[in-house]
């Protein structure tokens, strides 16, 4: 039996009909057509679905869409201004802070999390803070850096979501 | 992976929810879904019906009251260990909470789902106990000590719904666990917590369920040190889990020193401990 969903996502308002068991992250991808979201393990350890709830980043193959009903979701085509890059982006770009890029956007949508608590957060916050993303490739360092560079560029830019 | 069909039910009120339970074939509440909707992915758990507790606004409530502090089931990991009045108050609680899972599981995670799964390794479980908490139901109130009955298996009667849970306010508290590297989950985690009348140690992880462990509390009321837990033995204790992470001999050799470190924390609470 379908239910009715409707939330709202990078902005706009979306409805759909979908079968109550429907995972956000498949009703963004699927239904939505936003392929940014990934999906790395589907187990809940790789945080590569990690989008934004109400402002608070959560991983979008735990929940139900149904769960989000009437919410506010950013994914990680709501963060660039159209063409121009967040700043976050633009220092993930400017550190190298990928290889693969299949982490990247829930590294992105954590790291905006992270920011959006403490805007000067230490190497070892932002560390802690991606204990819930997993990169195969990096090794972390750049990611870090990136966070950390990508920070100071909001603190001084006043780049916000 | 997805989701087996069911019916979804998203109740506005603990009545609604309760008699939405009542009339299901093999219902279950949803609360924050964090260990549910995984679960339900792996086939692991199948229901007819599934009633989301989201929507309602009366699980959603922190207050103090006298010396206690009773927090809505509904209330999610973060909002725990980042409400002013959890810090203020019982800032061993928001410290656990703030220790659980990952960001994202903090996130949506619940105080209500995670003590109504009962996960022998979570760890608020050691909150319950440690802070001589009530379980507040829909239609009673139940004694930590009396809720946590076995692995995954609590005192809640079919049907029954976590409201709250109500701590009580200590002197002093603190929590210390093996973080298990992956998982983030306890291998053992030691809850302790200063009263008027005396100490309180609980401890994750280490049995079937979380469990007071008296020895500690007996040598931490007669020299409240850490020297006084860090030779304690566990002989006495049975059924110690053991796994490929984390063997028995391990774990036993884990539990003082997890008792140890909460109090380390609880003397110096600006202070890492590790």
């Amino acid at each position: 039996m379908s239910i009715d969903v409707k939330m709202i996502v990078n902005g706009k308002p979306v409805r759909r009909s979908v079968e109550p068991g429907t995972l956000l992250v498949h009703f963004i991808r699927n239904e939505l057509g936003l392929t940014g979201t990934h999906v790395g393990c589907d187990t809940a350890q790789c945080g590569a679905c990690s989008v934004s709830v109400d402002g608070r980043v959560i991983k979008s193959c735990s929940i139900l869409a149904a769960q989000v009903q009437d919410c506010s979701v950013l994914t990680i085509e709501g963060v660039a201004g159209g063409e121009e890059l967040h700043l976050l982006q633009t220092a993930f770009l400017q550190c190298h802070g990928l290889q693969c890029g299949y982490c990247t956007p829930g590294m992105i949508m954590t790291a905006l999390d992270i920011i959006g608590e403490n805007s000067n957060p230490s190497r070892e916050e932002i560390a802690e803070g991606l204990d819930g993303n997993l990169c195969r490739c990096t090794g972390y360092h750049n990611i870090v850096d990136a966070i950390e560079l990508g920070a100071r560029m909001m603190r001084q830019g006043g780049g916000s979501v | 992976m997805y989701v087996h069909d069911f019916i979804y039910h998203r109740a506005g009120s603990v009545e609604e929810a309760v008699r939405l339970m009542g009339e299901a074939e093999e219902g279950r509440y949803l609360a924050g879904g964090q260990t549910l909707v995984q679960t339900m992915k792996q086939k692991l758990a199948m229901s007819s019906d599934v009633i989301d507790l989201g929507g309602i606004a009366e699980l959603r409530k922190i207050s103090a009251q006298g010396d206690t502090v009773q927090i809505g089931s509904m209330i999610r990991h973060a909002e725990v260990a980042q409400t002013p009045l959890v810090l203020e108050r019982i800032p061993g609680l928001a410290g656990l909470a703030a220790g659980i899972g990952d960001r994202q599981v903090r996130n949506m995670g619940t105080l209500g789902g995670s003590v109504a799964n009962s996960d022998p390794a979570a760890d608020y479980p050691a909150a319950v106990l440690g802070l001589d908490a009530v379980v507040v139901t829909d239609s009673r109130e139940i004694e930590a000590g009396d809720f946590f009955v076995d692995l995954y298996e609590t005192a809640l009667e079919e049907g029954e719904l976590i409201v709250a849970i109500r701590f009580r306010v200590p002197m002093r508290s603190a929590y210390y666990k093996f973080r298990h590297p992956a998982s983030s989950f306890a291998m053992v985690g030691a809850f302790v917590a200063q009263f008027p009348d005396g100490f309180r140690v609980a401890v994750t992880g280490a049995r079937p369920t979380v469990f007071r462990w008296q020895a500690a509390e007996a040598a931490l009321q007669a020299v409240a040190s850490p020297e006084a837990v860090a030779q304690l033995d566990t002989d006495g204790i049975e059924d110690i889990l053991s796994d490929m992470h984390c063997d028995e001999t391990y774990r036993r050799r884990l539990m003082p020193v997890a008792v140890r470190r909460a109090l380390d924390a609880m003397n110096a609470p600006d202070k890492e401990t590790d």
